[in-house]
């Protein structure tokens, strides 16, 4: 096929237009036969990359985005199906593959630019720059809680009713009737007056050869059908019997086993492998060295681990092998002092003049807060299998970015990416860890060393120790309160500034506000960790307010509300949340109760937590969570996100602590990195509001709040006030309020 | 040569005999729905039947298993097309990721056995050893209540899934 075009595609049935006006990286010279895969047999019309329609009147969602636990598979489709006025029952999905005709665009504007409004007659403009830039970068990555306001709202609903749109047209040609006359229902096209009816199949060759509508009307959420339903999850089924397939369930004819352990200390390299001490152990195939990491083949996973066990390793001495956890906060609060004092501050937001409102305020608060660094610990661990056979690396792993991978992979081993073949499975876990290739590159580096497939599976000490981790980092804060206790001067620093910009921005009415923050290199890896940023500003800012709150003499509750008047969306959240959990009913003694609310990828989430203090021990009893996410697709769906946010939340906050001792992670398994457990899972009750603004994520947004309202409930059963994350390094046996940071 | 009866069916292995025997039945037998999480016995993804208690078969060494019943996720419904916990856990849509379901099936299927009507306490007991990332215990703890409804409505069935 000769130069590729929009039309060339449509004719030869295999792409539609669609998808072009929605930025989905499509290069001249890309040939159709990549997608061809997708078409089960040439009867099939595909109108775009989102959906295709079959002769028996079934719709496939072809969606680009992998299922890691979000039930992302069932909500795009249910987006797209409800514009087509598709049969639900007549729905299906499958995983758009690794081929850069599915590089997802949308997702990096939505991720790089966050939830920034453009102005319409940029729009064409920025959409020019974000698509060259993800060409450029080949991503394919589910993450940010992109996938329902940015695939969803601007690739499948589009698509879906752009393709409406068509089929409306085609059966209007036919039948001779005006397209306005004509209704579509569950698969169906009618028109009344002629009492004729038709399927979308019986039009779909025809529509096919029409040019899709650039903006096509969507629907008002008092139309749809199928969004803002309790449909059941298309995965779930496979999840209780034990045949949805993982990534460590691929089983290529021939396969072996191999597991791997890099050098502890980030950073360096192995110095000598004494393969003598392994060479007599049963099943044992090859020792490898990839540099900075040792892997044994073997015959089972056992073999593997019990010979790598058993391997004499030297590893390289380099200059991080004495740091320790206590020397990285150390030099992150000599390197805020040192910008302080060099006045070499770098600006992240600043209004009005904090100096002088400060100088004019009646009382200024300080406090100074810590995080840890932490890992993601999904429940698989990483692997990967990898086959290089007839010029071609086939890969199969759980991957958030299917074509980043199959890019790094070609690049690692110096292929042509064209050659490089990746299944991508269901994910046991994401939160953010699989964004990173690290394990995949390994499995092909190892694959291409042996003749046969290779599963490589990390250890969970493996895994643990060489994570890409959430950032430690030490936050400050100082704050000037009018007479009446209203902040007038807000003034943060903290330490290492990642994604998105604007997560240390304080939601409330203060009129002056420098927040600034020091850059502080360490040799840890860092990591996306569900919510990224906002995960450890939402402790400092809301842990912060709460502390203002108390200085002030009021109730950290209406604190808030009075400092949100001008922002009344914020406001409803937070007072549904209040409401909800019954905020003025008293509770029993040992007990407390904290709230805290966040915006996070463009949905604001309000939480109540009440805790039971039990011998010094924290037990959230109850989580009430109140959500706006301009318009929950799959009500259930964004409640089953909300729990699952909270849960992640509670664990980190009450016990994730990832340390560096002598330059390598102190933990390695959940007996030292504990989780939270059933008998610690608090009862959790969410509410909805359908605002009506702009569509927001879920599978992020319910993390932030939950260890700001955790510590502020523990400071109203106690009077503790918890600054530095995890709870468990603190002793809450005794309860003495301790003000030393209240100047 | 070890012999180990899986869901009903019998395996003649030649294999070390202090293999955990959560590698052999995914290596050996084929039977994958068992997950390795952890491989300390922290985590629970691993959990199987033995002779019809719950075991984290990822620290049990197969020769412990030799001769003896062991039950997987996939036999764990005998001969009904799901075990009512299997059902509730659909209508409770109780998994997300899933990787740490068939563990969770797996320890709920035996608490129930054993104790039909669990009390929350009893159940968090029973629970507990059963890590999941994604936070689904409340739902699990639902899942639980509901299935033991539909045990105690239908007796009958609940023989033949165990018999």
């Amino acid at each position: 096929m000769g130069k590729w075009t929009r039309r060339a595609f449509v004719s030869a049935g295999v792409l539609a237009g669609g998808v072009v006006v929605f930025g989905v990286a499509v290069r001249p010279g890309n040939r159709a036969s990549k997608v061809r895969d997708l078409i089960a047999n040439s009867e099939e019309s595909v109108f775009n990359v989102w959906l295709k329609i079959s002769p028996d009147n079934s719709v496939t969602a072809i969606v680009p985005h992998a299922e890691m636990g979000q039930g992302v598979h069932t909500t795009l489709a249910m987006m797209l199906a409800d514009e087509l006025d598709a049969d639900w029952n007549q729905v299906k999905f499958i995983e758009a593959p690794a081929v850069s005709e599915f590089a997802n665009y949308a997702l990096g504007k939505g991720f790089v630019a966050g939830d920034i409004d453009f102005p319409e007659f940029l729009v064409d403009t920025v959409d020019g720059f974000f698509l060259t830039v993800m060409k450029a970068m080949d991503m394919q990555i589910t993450g940010g809680s992109s996938s329902v306001p940015m695939t969803g709202q601007f690739g499948m609903r589009v698509a879906g009713a752009a393709t409406r749109a068509v089929l409306l047209e085609a059966a209007a040609e036919s039948w001779g009737v005006p397209s306005h006359e004509l209704v579509a229902s569950k698969g169906l096209i009618m028109h009344a007056g002629s009492s004729r009816e038709a399927t979308f199949a019986e039009f779909a060759p025809r529509a096919a050869e029409l040019d899709l509508p650039v903006k096509p009307h969507l629907k008002s959420p008092h139309e749809f059908t199928i969004m803002g339903t309790d449909v059941q999850r298309f995965d779930v089924p496979a999840k209780v019997d034990g045949s949805a397939r993982f990534g460590i369930d691929a089983a290529p004819p021939g396969m072996k086993y191999a597991t791997v352990k890099a050098s502890p200390v980030f950073g360096t390299h192995i110095k000598s492998i004494d393969e003598s001490s392994v060479q007599d152990m049963p099943g044992l195939r090859k020792v490898i060295n990839l540099g900075d990491a040792v892997a044994i083949v073997a015959d089972g996973y056992w073999q593997a681990k019990k010979a790598l066990d058993r391997l004499h390793v030297e590893f390289e001495t380099g200059d991080s092998d004495s740091v320790e956890q206590s020397d990285i906060f150390n030099r992150f609060v000599a390197d805020m002092d040192a910008a302080t004092a060099g006045r070499d501050e770098i600006i992240d937001l600043e209004t009005g003049d904090t100096e002088s409102a400060l100088d004019r305020s009646s009382k200024i608060i300080e406090a100074e807060y810590r995080v840890p660094y932490l890992s993601h610990a999904p429940m698989e661990p990483m692997n990967c299998t990898a086959w290089m056979h007839d010029g071609l690396c086939e890969i199969w792993t759980g991957t958030q970015n299917p074509l980043g991978f199959a890019a790094e992979v070609a690049a690692s081993l110096e292929m042509d990416v064209e050659d490089v073949r990746l299944h991508n499975a269901y994910l046991g876990g994401g939160f953010g860890r699989r964004a990173f290739p690290d394990y995949t590159i390994q499995a092909a580096r190892i694959a291409a060393e042996v003749p046969y497939p290779v599963k490589l599976i990390w250890s969970r000490e493996e895994d643990m120790r060489h994570d890409h981790y959430r950032q430690a980092s030490v936050s400050r804060f100082r704050a000037g309160l009018d007479s009446d206790g209203n902040p007038t001067a807000w003034i943060n620093q903290y330490v290492d500034k990642h994604d998105p910009k604007e997560a240390p921005y304080p939601p409330y009415g203060i009129e002056n506000q420098y927040i600034h923050y020091a850059e502080s290199a360490t040799h840890v890896p860092w990591g996306f960790w569900r919510s990224v940023d906002h995960s450890l500003h939402a402790f400092f800012t809301e842990s912060f307010i709460d502390e203002l709150a108390f200085s002030a003499d009021k109730d950290p509750y209406q604190y808030r509300h009075d400092l949100l008047s001008n922002a009344p969306r914020f406001q409803r959240v937070l007072d549904l949340a209040a409401e909800k959990a019954g905020w003025d009913a008293s509770l029993p003694d040992n007990w407390g109760r904290g709230i805290a609310v966040h915006k996070s990828f463009g949905t604001i989430v309000a939480q109540v937590v009440e805790v039971e203090i039990v011998d010094g021990r924290v037990f959230p009893r109850r989580a009430i969570c109140a959500v706006d996410a301009g318009y929950a697709m799959h009500p259930d769906g964004m409640k089953a996100q909300m729990e699952s946010g909270i849960i992640y939340g509670l664990t980190a906050a009450l016990y994730s602590n990832i340390s560096i001792r002598r330059g390598a992670v102190a933990q390695s398994n959940f007996h030292d990195y504990e989780m939270l457990r059933m008998d610690e899972s608090p009862e959790i009750e969410t509410y909805i509001i359908n605002s009506g603004e702009k569509v927001g994520g879920a599978g992020e947004p319910g993390t932030p709040a939950i260890a700001p309202a955790l510590v502020n409930a523990i400071f109203n059963a106690t009077g503790k006030r918890i600054r530095e994350l995890p709870v468990k390094l603190h002793d809450l046996t005794d309860g003495n309020l301790e003000s030393k940071d209240v100047v | 040569m070890i012999t180990l009866n899986v869901n009903g069916e019998t395996h003649d292995l030649e294999v070390d005999p202090t293999t955990p025997l959560l590698w052999v039945i995914r290596e050996q037998i084929g039977l994958i729905g068992t997950k390795f999480g952890c491989g300390i016995a922290q985590c629970g993804a691993c959990t199987i039947h033995l002779n019809g208690a719950p075991i984290r078969s990822c620290v049990t060494p197969v020769q412990a298993a030799d001769g003896q019943q062991i039950t997987t996720i996939e036999g764990v419904a005998g001969d009904a097309e799901l075990h009512p916990v299997q059902q509730a856990w659909i209508d409770e849509q109780v998994p997300q990721c899933g990787y740490c379901q068939s563990g969770q099936v797996m320890s709920a299927v035996a608490l129930l056995d054993a104790n039909p009507s669990p009390s929350d306490n009893e159940i968090d007991a029973a629970m507990s050893g059963n890590i999941c990332r994604c936070g689904t215990y409340p739902r699990i703890r639902r899942g639980i209540k509901r299935a033991a409804l539909a045990i105690a409505a239908a007796p009958e069935d609940q023989e033949t899934i165990n018999g």
